[in-house]
């Protein structure tokens, strides 16, 4: 296990929620997150809002491994971060992510 | 006689088309002289918060730059700010700089954008009727928005609306003036208009449409605007947003073939096969409407042009084709519109909930061309996305899964 003992994990939703291929928006502690389900069923987490201008990346469409903000279309690969090219130039802080029986857990430092 | 691998190429336009094809020169490993010329003072920044968050921010606006000085400086390519380009010799392969300098070019391209258009009536100057085009008519517009002062707007388009609803924001009175007879009448249906209409009167903006102007006086008291109804609008600012007319110019007097913009091919050249143009300055033939020419003033279009002008100025032959797409943000609400819903023959509507709607454009043949939305943009943006992805394979979809708010548009896409 790589993961520190500060980290905490943090019920997010249940695993059904999100349906694959899909994304929601979970809020926690005054931040919001963007978890998401890929078309090969493992599920993923980064910050909630866009590089760019701040918009809900929840919002917007998941296409493969690839996030699309519904505001500039800026493109993310949801499970690196790595922002694909303009209008987005800044990575997506990712964060890890933990199933627990039928709960996704989000696990924050 | 020209090699297949230019050496020097030379971009006219630091907008958003210029600047993104500068850099996707770069992206795809050109590795020779790339020198853009602007006629700002600016590093490349980004147009669209200038109608917007630019005007409402508590703090005086600074550039959303596309390229910084250090990102200019890191890819090695030359920003030459303040400078127009007088002259494109085409035959000797050089452009002339006012001040008489020139610069040679391998391959040119042309992405001098729009400018706005002047209001020609009685009285109207640029001293009395400000347009917003730049970061500095921006700036200086954004001083006059303040609680109680009055704002006339003059247009009833996207940047007319965008600022009555920046200049509400602020606290400032807008009485917004449009001779057709409802908003957005060239580019948006009806039925959402009407939405955007009913937004803008619950949130004070006073909408005259089938309204002319008759004269405009200036004192040092502040304006008259004179409506064709008799009514005299008493106002301390007045902005003009009645379009935007493509800088063909330099290209004209070059001989470039010109029509509603520069003309160029699928590939975006002109002509002259060493003169490409990219952006708001050229129409092109769009292979998704039969190939009917279309010159589009639209940021998205703008950014992958220049994308597309890279490939093409390098000798590549890429046929650009991309789905048209268009946003505007007023209060918290959006309208996207993908396609060109003028191709449509037929609409159907999707509603979704009381404050937002999206209406699809079919043609004849049930092929989805357009589809355009007003709403939250958690609520239409995905949807206006699929669509778009429709439009491109262009589609024929079933018209009852179009119209019913819980069929998926994305499994419209795997039919």
């Amino acid at each position: 296990m790589t993961t520190t003992t500060a980290t905490q994990w943090i019920e997010a939703c249940a695993a059904d929620d999100i349906d694959e291929e899909d994304v929601i928006r979970f809020d926690h502690d005054g931040r919001t997150y963007a978890i998401y389900r890929s078309p090969d069923d493992e599920y993923y987490a980064t910050d909630g809002l866009c590089t760019h201008e701040q918009i809900h990346l929840a919002d917007g469409l998941v296409m493969d491994h690839i996030i699309e903000c519904p505001k500039h279309n800026g493109r993310f690969d949801y499970r690196t971060g790595q922002a694909k090219g303009a209008p987005v130039c800044v990575n997506l802080k990712t964060y890890p992510v933990r199933i627990d029986g039928d709960k996704v857990l989000l696990g924050l430092a | 006689m020209r090699g297949s691998r230019p050496e020097s190429i030379v971009v006219i336009g630091a907008g958003e088309a210029g600047a993104r094809a500068a850099m996707a020169l770069r992206e795809q490993g050109f590795a020779g002289r790339v020198t853009i010329i602007g006629d700002e003072p600016h590093a490349p920044y980004e147009r669209p918060p200038l109608s917007k968050a630019a005007l409402t921010d508590e703090v005086e606006p600074q550039a959303a730059f596309i390229l910084t000085p250090e990102r200019l400086a890191e890819h090695a390519i030359t920003h030459r700010s303040d400078t127009r380009v007088l002259a494109i010799d085409r035959d000797a392969h050089r452009i002339e700089l006012a001040g008489g300098e020139r610069i040679a070019y391998d391959r040119l391209l042309l992405a001098t954008g729009a400018s706005a258009r002047r209001l020609s009536i009685d009285g109207a100057g640029p001293d009395n009727v400000q347009t917003l085009r730049t970061l500095d008519e921006a700036r200086a517009l954004r001083t006059r928005l303040r609680p109680g002062s009055h704002l006339a707007i003059l247009g009833g388009g996207f940047i007319g609306l965008e600022l009555a609803a920046a200049a509400r924001a602020r606290g400032a009175e807008v009485t917004l003036i449009e001779l057709a007879p409802r908003l957005l009448a060239r580019a948006v249906p009806a039925d959402l208009a009407a939405i955007i209409a009913r937004r803008h009167e619950a949130e004070g903006v006073r909408l005259l449409t089938g309204t002319g102007i008759a004269s405009i006086e200036t004192d040092s008291t502040g304006h008259v605007v004179s409506l064709s109804t008799g009514e005299r609008v008493v106002c301390d600012a007045i902005l003009a947003g009645i379009g935007a007319i493509p800088e063909t110019g330099l290209a004209e007097r070059a001989g470039l073939a010109i029509d509603n913009g520069i003309a160029v091919d699928e590939r975006l050249a002109t002509n002259d096969p060493d003169i490409f143009a990219a952006g708001d300055c050229c129409s092109f033939p769009h292979a998704l409407y039969g190939g009917r020419r279309v010159r589009l003033e639209a940021w998205r279009n703008a950014q992958d042009q220049g994308n597309a002008a890279a490939t093409n100025l390098l000798g590549g032959s890429d046929a650009y084709e991309a789905v048209p797409w268009f946003w505007s943000d007023q209060y918290d609400i959006t309208l996207q519109i993908a396609g060109l819903a003028d191709e449509g023959s037929e609409t159907v509507t999707r509603e979704l909930g009381d404050d937002a709607r999206l209406d699809f454009h079919l043609a004849n043949d049930g092929r989805l061309v357009a589809a355009s939305a007003v709403g939250p943009n958690g609520k239409i943006a995905r949807d206006v996305r699929l669509a778009e992805m429709l439009i491109a394979r262009r589609a024929t979809p079933d018209r009852a899964a179009l119209a019913a708010p819980a069929v998926k548009l994305k499994g419209l896409l795997a039919g």
